[in-house]
């Protein structure tokens, strides 16, 4: 009854092309915003901060590359882990190697080492498709992997083969490093993913985003219709690779404080897999609900047990856990293939014409 | 410029130079790597068949290979004995094949490959899962000897050296013939082998002269599980059986690029590839990159390869309209 855009009346062509033309949707927006920016660092603990919500808006982000590239390009990628690695190496490098450059910049520098790795990976891609180009990400996966462990310069040489995350400071205030809070590590990355996330939506509805989806939809087709494929794939492996390695970076320092190989392995980049599956193929929100859920379950998972004064292992529950996500993937690809993201859409149709859903 | 021409025989002639003054070394690298090249052919194998029958990429193959391996080794341990261990392995397996079809692989007939894919990955994770849950994820060890098989190794004296051959090894390579024999033999003489081809054409074509898709299935599904069971225990004898082999498994599908995904002789000859030639890139090659390069040879090798011939070495040729 309140979800109507009866109305709500566009009268230029820029309120047409809005973003969110439905005023609903706006306010809906602005009050998770409101909650993530205001009411969550106001009342969560710090323990919610810090394993909950950080880790989330990490994956959403490294989810949203993924589903850049597969989502909306139709690249099939088993190599998000080791591109979320190539971020989190070079943003180690370069702000060791330059310790008075700005942590922002390092950053954002730093996913153009990704960005260019994926690309030379994503090469391939131009002359092989589907579930074989799959396969030729796992190169990157595991060449990416030997060279963190073999080459020693990327982690300074030190003995444990961990890059250890330094402090750095925006206008006199640890952002990273031990003496970081919670609270300013979650707003550093809240404003990081917000302000990419919008970047994105602009992106995948402007021409380069529709020429990505002709060529995710039919690549014959959109080469015929004057897209070039060469620019089209290699700037989408670009541009997911960017969003992969920033994700990447944001892991280590803003979440993790100290990383090794372990962290970018194969097993990570099947986490991200199923984020952007269960999330829903081609859909922003799809990243965000994905990462909730594959992040969230098993900690609510975990919780259960001690909510009954059982006591199982913690090996015993992952586990089940697996077994439970397992089971999740399955069921969401034979109920809804497009995953949570569609189900939201199929949510708010019916909302709109509810109570009368025969009155068209 | 003397820098770029050692580097140039470094890594073009001195290889050579090495394989030459040590030839019993060198046999002895071919062999094991013609081992683990039969057993990743194993592996690709029962992609394969899963693949020609469904156009399901199972990436399950490489779980189902631990997990019958554990089933096996456990019953064992339970105190059944090997034979009978050997018969309810197979008993399971055939019920996997069964459950995957009736509530999996039903229900998506008609979906898109790549999210049949992903439901496979999903059932990765439950089979790993449920494997860890029952059976401990601490690695065992296989009951080799229990099975008739021989732990010992022969000598072999050439070249002023010796090269030693495991009887395991013999035996696997032995195994692995018999098997795709086998599987020829059943693919062209039998009649459900038949059907199998047909399905493997044309799913409709087929359902219209009275094959039953649903049975098909299952068939592929539990003879890609028997393949899995005797992969898991040639690799298990080798080393140990534990979840690390999944890691391993993932290299049947660089073989599977080289030799196609529905090619029978493309995965024995793309296994034979692999497994050798990153034995000898390892020993002959690794030094000069610092080591470990077998964790990345065969995917490096198939990604060149595909660049080249993008339907594989046996794979049938791609045309596509609009």
């Amino acid at each position: 009854m309140l979800y109507r855009e009866a109305g709500q009346f566009k009268t230029t062509y820029a309120d047409d092309q809005a973003l969110l033309p439905i005023a609903q949707d706006r306010i809906g927006l602005f009050i998770i915003l409101a909650i993530a920016f205001v009411a969550l660092p106001l009342f969560a603990s710090e323990f919610f901060l810090s394993s909950i919500m950080i880790p989330f808006l990490v994956f959403s982000l490294a989810a949203i590359g993924l589903n850049i590239l597969m989502g909306y390009a139709g690249q099939l990628s088993l190599g998000t882990g080791a591109f979320m690695g190539v971020g989190a190496y070079a943003c180690y490098k370069l702000t060791t190697l330059y310790p008075d450059m700005s942590i922002i910049v390092v950053l954002l520098l730093s996913g153009v080492f990704s960005a260019a790795i994926g690309v030379v990976f994503g090469l391939p891609s131009l002359r092989i498709k589907g579930l074989y180009l799959a396969i030729t990400t796992l190169a990157a996966q595991f060449f990416l992997e030997w060279c963190f462990i073999r080459i020693g310069w990327l982690y300074n040489y030190n003995d444990s083969g961990a890059i250890e995350v330094p402090t750095r400071t925006i206008l006199g205030l640890a952002v990273t490093g031990p003496q970081a809070t919670p609270l300013t590590r979650y707003m550093f990355i809240l404003c990081v993913v917000t302000i990419m996330t919008l970047i994105a939506a602009n992106v995948l509805r402007g021409r380069i985003g529709r020429s990505w989806m002709m060529i995710r939809d039919m690549d014959i087709a959109a080469e015929l219709m004057g897209i070039k494929p060469l620019n089209a794939k290699l700037s989408a492996f670009a541009f997911s690779s960017y969003y992969c390695g920033v994700a990447g970076a944001l892991m280590v320092f803003f979440w993790l404080g100290s990383a090794e190989v372990e962290a970018f392995d194969i097993n990570h980049s099947f986490l991200i897999l199923f984020m952007v599956i269960i999330g829903g193929m081609g859909s922003l929100t799809g990243c965000f609900m994905g990462a909730a859920f594959i992040w969230v379950l098993p900690v609510i998972l975990r919780a259960i047990p001690s909510a009954f004064d059982l006591n199982l292992l913690a090996a015993t529950m992952e586990h089940i856990s697996s077994i439970v996500i397992g089971v999740l993937i399955i069921f969401f690809l034979i109920v809804e293939p497009h995953g949570l993201a569609r189900l939201w859409q199929i949510g708010k149709e019916k909302l709109r014409t509810w109570p009368f859903p025969y009155a068209t | 410029m003397e820098a770029l021409s050692i580097g140039l025989d470094a890594f073009f002639l001195a290889p050579f130079r090495d394989m030459f003054s040590l030839p019993d070394l060198l046999i002895q690298v071919i062999w094991e790597g013609f081992v683990s090249g039969v057993l990743y052919a194993l592996i690709a194998l029962g992609f394969v068949l899963i693949y020609k029958a469904s156009s399901v990429f199972n990436f399950a193959q490489g779980i189902m290979v631990v997990f019958a391996a554990l089933v096996l080794v456990s019953l064992y341990n339970y105190g059944v004995p090997a034979w009978l261990a050997l018969i309810l392995t197979i008993g399971v397996m055939g019920l996997l094949a069964l459950s995957i079809e009736r509530v999996i692989l039903r229900k998506l007939v008609n979906q898109h490959e790549a999210i049949l894919l992903m439901a496979t990955i999903g059932l990765t994770l439950i089979i790993k899962g449920a494997g860890q849950l029952f059976f401990g994820g601490e690695p065992k060890s296989m009951i080799t000897e229990e099975l008739g098989l021989s732990t010992g190794s022969s000598d072999w004296e050439v070249f002023d050296g010796i090269v030693i051959f495991q009887h395991i090894d013999i035996a696997a390579a032995v195994i692995a013939i018999i098997m795709v024999a086998a599987l020829a033999l059943f693919f062209s003489k039998t009649r459900i082998g038949r059907a199998l081809r047909a399905v493997a054409d044309d799913h409709q074509a087929a359902l219209s002269v009275g094959i039953s898709l649903n049975q098909i299935w299952a068939i592929v599904w539990f003879a890609s599980g028997i393949v899995a069971l005797v992969t898991g225990i040639m690799w298990g004898a080798r080393s140990d059986v534990s979840f690390a082999l999944e890691i391993i498994a993932l290299k049947a599908l660089a073989v599977l690029i080289l030799g196609g995904f529905t090619s029978v002789p493309g995965a024995i000859v793309g296994g034979l590839i692999v497994g050798i030639g990153e034995k000898l890139f390892e020993v002959y090659w690794g030094p000069i990159f610092g080591g470990g390069v077998e964790a990345w040879f065969a995917y490096v090798l198939a990604l060149i390869f595909l660049l080249f011939r993008p339907q594989g070495m046996f794979g049938e040729r791609h045309i596509e309209r609009v």
